[in-house]
């Protein structure tokens, strides 16, 4: 088997933090279904988005990453009743950090993801591949 | 259940079509005797909006618990009168349609009283029906003798209501709709409405079963003849054997030929219904069984892809060769078709592979269509209870093998036909499943919770007191330590959301099994070996 990365060149390498409870099953669904997506696509999945750091988000993109999708709850989210606020925030302070490092902010993107929201997950990785492999990597001062 | 039903009944002229040759007046008066049938009434045009108003009114007005609309055919106006129940808080399924024009006036124009009477017997069914609706027992119920020991559905319901009866700890809510779902994993609060009334019973439950069934498919019009006079789906022809004695008839002739076309709706090409039924061979077999044991000189020919009466159902297909049905089987990629014939037959022209490819044709009194189930549309309990449906439009358990009836949302079990299809004894038996992982869940008397919470590095900590305002759960409080006010914790409080840690501007707080160390390392493995 080649990957995809291989054969095209460049297949960018996406960091999602879903959630336990609602966002991480809906990824999972879509790999029951045999959804296919990225297989640079890797999953990190966390209790609630709202705990997130958005040191964590820049950490990524020093590691080699070159875009960072948080799944979020939505509205859905048992813990936190603003989690959507929550991790709204989280994001703009993660874009200011990016701006300050010469990184593009489209390379952080948040959406809700449900528990059976396999399609939906499947395609937003699609066009979140799509639109990195038009920026290209991430070229960051070492 | 044995509480008196009140129905409204209201039977449509439909301008003439069907007033001119049934006389909608008798239809009506045959009802007036029936104390159940609270509201009879003749109407126009039973689609018009002002008739549609008049119904929800007297539904509201006359508390009515059931609604009986004699018109045109359902595949035309099922949907309105479902949504005319739904309108006056009714449930939809307290809904019958009797089709006395396509099956009745326009059917028999050359006969006015044959028309009326036959329309006063399609009416009076729809109202025993709609009677017993919310009756336990689904599908089973409806079911004549069954397999192996020749218990009719009704009878094996019965026992299962009377059990039920004798067991203090059990409620039975029948026409119940659950409406709301709040709280967590063992500690749900649920909200059902029980006849369509506006007030909802609110009930503390740790789990909840899922056990809705399904629908039987309703071929198209004109797929392998649907539609035409002597051309049957399975659940219509069952019904048939099952309410009736003697050697079989249809619409007063003896039946002496039949044709079984296996495999409608089900294994379809991609993009339709893909998957196997499972049942309907078996239930097809054992239908014939019962037709030749009451009439041996019957034909039946059975036209398959493969049969697959799997396990013990194996004994059926053996017994039905040995009482005298033909198996012939067609090419998956040639099936069988239907006709009319010029004596008023039809007839299946079918390719046997297992003699060359024969072209063979059968004239037959009655063609069945061995139809398979298909999911229930049942959108508001899917998003209400926010359950995965899978591909196939059936509900999605986690694992089919490892974990077979419990679903992604905690406390919330699936079981029967609603997670695929199944015959009888595969539901008991995802049943059973259901209800003792319930009780594994209920006996424990308590729910589980993670240890992961947060916890505060007091030497770190400047007392700014910001973590304490954005806890929803009033988990963090300020102490004292060496002298300084720092922020503590409470493990039994804290829900392990993390909520706090990013609000900390010294990155004091940590959410175990997901701190700062442990995220950081594990961002960094992700690309630590690049593809190559």
């Amino acid at each position: 088997m080649v990957s995809t990365a291989t054969v095209t060149g460049f297949s960018p390498r996406i960091l999602v933090f879903s959630t336990n409870n609602i966002s991480d099953p809906g990824i999972d669904l879509a790999g029951s279904r045999h959804l296919h997506y990225s297989a640079t696509v890797s999953t990190m999945s966390v209790p609630c988005s709202s705990g997130l750091k958005p040191g964590w988000i820049l950490h990524a993109f020093e590691s080699g990453l070159d875009g960072v999708f948080i799944a979020s709850d939505g509205e859905e989210c048992a813990l936190l009743p603003d989690c959507a606020e929550r991790t709204s925030r989280i994001v703009s302070q993660a874009h200011e950090l990016m701006r300050a490092k010469g990184l593009e902010p489209q390379r952080l993107k948040m959406a809700a993801v449900c528990s059976v929201c396999a399609e939906p997950f499947v395609n937003y990785m699609r066009e979140f591949s799509q639109m990195l492999t038009t920026m290209g990597p991430v070229t960051h001062a070492p | 259940m044995s509480e008196q039903r009140r129905l409204g009944v209201y039977i449509c002229h439909c301008g003439g079509n069907i007033s001119d040759y049934v006389d909608v007046e008798m239809v009506k008066d045959a009802f007036k005797d029936d104390p159940e049938v609270v509201v009879a009434e003749t109407t126009m045009f039973a689609c018009a909006d002002g008739t549609q108003h008049e119904m929800i009114r007297d539904i509201k007005e006359k508390h009515l618990d059931g609604l009986v609309v004699a018109s045109c055919s359902p595949k035309l106006h099922q949907i309105t009168f479902r949504g005319v129940a739904k309108r006056a808080d009714l449930n939809p399924y307290q809904y019958t349609q009797v089709n006395v024009r396509e099956q009745a006036s326009w059917a028999h124009t050359d006969d006015h009283v044959g028309a009326t009477e036959k329309a006063i017997g399609l009416v009076r069914a729809a109202v025993a029906k709609t009677k017993l609706s919310p009756e336990l027992g689904g599908w089973v119920g409806g079911l004549g003798a069954m397999f192996p020991h020749g218990t009719s559905g009704r009878e094996q319901i019965d026992l299962l209501v009377a059990e039920i009866a004798t067991r203090p700890s059990i409620t039975v809510l029948t026409d119940a709709e659950l409406v709301s779902k709040s709280g967590s994993f063992g500690n749900y609060v649920t909200e059902v409405r029980i006849h369509g009334q506006e007030e909802v019973v609110t009930t503390d439950v740790g789990t909840i079963v899922v056990a809705t069934g399904f629908d039987s498919y309703e071929p198209e019009a004109g797929e392998f003849g649907y539609g035409m006079e002597g051309v049957l789906t399975l659940p219509e022809f069952m019904a048939i054997v099952d309410s009736s004695d003697g050697p079989l008839t249809y619409q007063g002739k003896p039946v002496r030929t039949i044709a079984y076309v296996y495999c409608v709706g089900n294994r379809q090409p991609a993009g339709g219904n893909e998957y196997c039924s499972k049942f309907c061979c078996s239930a097809t077999v054992h239908a014939s069984i019962k037709v030749a044991a009451r009439d041996a000189a019957v034909h039946q020919y059975h036209l398959h892809r493969d049969i697959r009466t799997y396990g013990k159902y194996e004994l059926m297909y053996t017994e039905s060769r040995e009482r005298g049905s033909v198996y012939l089987r067609f090419p998956d990629d040639t099936p069988p078709s239907v006709a009319r014939t010029a004596d008023g037959h039809v007839a299946v022209t079918v390719v046997d592979a297992l003699t060359g490819n024969e072209e063979l044709t059968i004239p037959a009194d009655l063609v069945v269509l061995v139809t398979g189930m298909v999911p229930r549309e049942n959108s508001d309990l899917t998003s209400l209870l926010k359950l995965p449906v899978g591909g196939d439009g059936f509900y999605n358990e986690i694992h089919p093998k490892l974990r077979p009836v419990e679903t992604v949302v905690a406390g919330v079990m699936i079981a029967g036909a609603c997670q695929g299809p199944k015959t009888l004894s595969e539901s008991v038996a995802s049943g059973l499943a259901a209800v003792t992982q319930s009780a594994g869940i209920l006996m424990k008397g308590f729910a589980e919770l993670d240890p992961l919470v947060a916890t505060v590095d007091t030497a770190a900590c400047t007392g700014c007191t910001t973590c304490v305002e954005t806890c929803p759960y009033d988990a963090i409080s300020m102490i004292t330590c060496e002298g300084a006010a720092v922020a503590a914790i409470s493990a039994a409080v804290c829900k392990g959301c993390g909520g706090c840690v990013p609000i900390c501007a010294q990155d004091a707080i940590d959410l175990l099994g997901y701190t700062d160390a442990q995220m950081r390392a594990s961002i960094e493995s992700l690309t630590k070996e690049p593809v190559s």
